[in-house]
């Protein structure tokens, strides 16, 4: 197990590196210079500019200078929002996408068992044709789709909701319904397939043959088990969370780190754009470690690569 | 005993007669024999979703084929009505620009299938090649491959295309790029174990003792097998390429215009939602129903591959 979670850590950090590396070269490949929108001042601000932020040196100190501020985990000043630290904006934002990003996972976990558990036990049935059109429109319909007409139709029109900002937990719901439906919807069909697969088993008919009651055989055999896929999908669905808040917290205009990311990208603010993809990449990168080894814990019968007790 | 063996010389042989039943004729099969494509193509049939699918992926395409070729708008042409509803003379209405919907919605559908398209096929070309060279070499070659692919894998997907994109300014050829740079892994890895599975069947073996080369196991045992997940695998790669084409435009790294994708036109919809309803919801909806008819074909197309639900 330990020689396991070396191996992947040296893995993550292998990806670490080449993820680093190649935000720096693609940066400097860029066209546009974050000082590009102010063309109209003078040579020597623009030079002084340059030096302050080093980049008039040649291009291996910079690198060099790159590498040792990303393991110091210090990105510097914003270049295009003078006086705030990268560190400082993924620190205030951070906790928000966050809040977001756990109630969206919540959300779309909850409403994935629940539709896939009502499937699976009407197989065949209007309700299981109910929740599996449901999870088929989750997965086809793109989340920033869903964000625009929920926000037109439901706090828009209707009112029911506020239509942007981030001001309570009323202001998350809508956000973290976005996010959540797609992957609802893989969830729900997860769900069904296996619990369905695990109803065909002998264990269940055992549980059944011995006169458990329905709902009893369900919540203590079949769905703790047909759980275990859920477990997998939990690495992707992090990734998917993430990426979904770029878009999502641009739509109702959240002050989140994946709209700030977003907003880096358009000023071709560089500290930034590596700061967050650096800190993005660690987040996922120990998300989906954290994933593999709760998936073993859980289920005894998997055995890791590499692990030898 | 005695009388037993009498009685048995009584019985005169005329009374024996030859009722038929040669042995050739008794290992005839009872039904005629259906062969795995046949019966693939059948049970694909019998999946309502999946012709649904594939009836509304052929009009889509029929559509972005022949409606921009036909229709007396150009994509590009401002004709003065700025936002107009939906009409006779436009159907789909016209955007801020005074541009017709409809044409719009087409062209965009012949680009956005054509990156979802074209991405899946380097993707299929880059990850059969790696995952069968990986899969037969073993040994430190297979080792090597797959932990480049691994670390690879790693790489959070999206981020890499977004800061790609960045760099190597919007277009069609950069977006393809930047989708099959890591997309190819879960192909290769499909197409690795696939040959895996089969190189140490004993049919292969088999074949191998009676002196067929690899040239032969490739081309008689390896494609026809590996080739249903590699389908299916193909199949359920272009949705999720449409759908990240449509996020990247959506966040600004599309097409440039006056060209637009189905997803720039739905961010550009999303922001005159309040005015004219129809520039998002037209996009939206055949961004959605394309998803939804290539993942159908796609679960469709895996249920009829698989032997175990064989009737």
């Amino acid at each position: 197990m330990l020689r396991y979670i070396f191996k992947r850590l040296i893995y993550i950090l292998i990806a670490l590196f080449i993820i680093v590396s190649a935000t720096f070269f693609l940066m400097k490949l860029a066209p546009g210079s974050p000082f590009a929108s102010e063309r109209d001042f003078p040579a020597e601000i623009e030079a002084q500019l340059n030096a302050k932020y080093g980049l008039d040196n040649p291009w291996y100190i910079q690198y060099k200078d790159y590498l040792v501020d990303t393991i110091s985990f210090d990105f510097g000043e914003s270049m295009k929002y003078k006086g705030r630290s990268t560190n400082d904006i993924i620190s205030e934002s951070f906790p928000i996408s966050l809040t977001l990003g756990i109630e969206a996972m919540i959300l779309s976990i909850g409403l994935g068992v629940l539709l896939g558990v009502i499937a699976a036990l009407y197989h065949n049935r209007w309700p299981d044709y109910l929740a599996t059109t449901i999870a088929v429109l989750g997965i086809s319909v793109p989340s920033f789709i869903l964000a625009g007409l929920m926000q037109y139709f439901l706090a828009y029109k209707l009112g029911m909701f506020p239509v942007s900002g981030w001001k309570g937990f009323n202001y998350s719901i809508l956000p973290a319904l976005a996010i959540a439906i797609t992957h609802a919807g893989f969830i729900a069909k997860l769900i069904r397939s296996s619990m369905l697969e695990q109803g065909n088993s002998d264990y269940v008919k055992m549980a059944r043959a011995k006169g458990l009651g329905k709902w009893t055989t369900v919540f203590r055999h079949t769905l703790r088990n047909a759980l275990l896929p859920v477990v997998t999908y939990l690495g992707p669905l992090t990734a998917g969370v993430v990426t979904g808040s770029f878009i999502v917290e641009q739509i109702f205009a959240i002050p989140g780190l994946g709209r700030h990311f977003v907003t880096s990208i358009t000023n071709r603010d560089y500290t930034v754009i590596m700061g967050t993809t650096v800190f993005y990449s660690i987040i996922l990168l120990f998300a989906v470690l954290i994933v593999d080894i709760l998936y073993s814990v859980i289920d005894p019968r998997i055995k890791l690569k590499g692990a030898k007790k | 005993m005695a009388q037993n063996d009498q009685s048995f010389e009584q019985i005169s042989p005329d009374k024996f007669k030859i009722v038929g039943g040669r042995s050739d004729e008794n290992e005839k099969l009872a039904d005629k024999s259906v062969s795995f494509w046949k019966e693939v193509v059948l049970r694909f049939s019998q999946n309502k979703l999946a012709i649904f699918g594939l009836i509304a992926l052929f009009v889509i395409a029929l559509l972005a084929i022949f409606v921009p070729v036909f229709s007396p708008y150009s994509y590009r042409e401002q004709l003065g009505l700025y936002n107009a509803a939906p009409s006779a003379a436009h159907w789909f209405g016209t955007d801020d620009l005074g541009r017709d919907v409809f044409v719009r919605v087409w062209q965009g559908a012949r680009i956005s299938l054509f990156i979802g398209i074209t991405a899946a096929i380097i993707d299929l070309i880059i990850g059969v090649l790696w995952g069968s060279i990986s899969g037969l070499a073993g040994g430190r070659l297979d080792n090597i491959m797959m932990r480049i692919a691994d670390v690879l894998s790693a790489v959070p997907y999206l981020l890499v295309v977004i800061i790609l994109l960045v760099v190597l300014q919007p277009g069609l050829l950069p977006m393809i790029i930047a989708l099959s740079i890591t997309g190819w892994i879960n192909m290769a890895r499909i197409v690795r174990g696939e040959v895996l599975s089969i190189k140490n069947q004993e049919y292969v073996l088999a074949a191998r003792t009676l002196g067929a080369n690899t040239w032969h196991l490739i081309k008689r045992h390896l494609v026809p097998n590996a080739l249903g997940a590699i389908l299916v695998t193909m199949t359920l790669t272009i949705p999720s390429a449409i759908f990240t084409e449509a996020f990247l435009s959506y966040l600004g790294l599309g097409v440039p215009a006056p060209r637009a994708s189905w997803g720039t036109m739905a961010s550009e919809g999303n922001k005159a939602l309040t005015s004219a309803p129809w520039r998002l919801f037209f996009p939206a909806f055949f961004i959605s129903l394309t998803i939804f008819a290539f993942n159908a074909v796609g679960d469709g197309l895996r249920d009829a591959l698989d032997p175990k639900l064989r009737k």
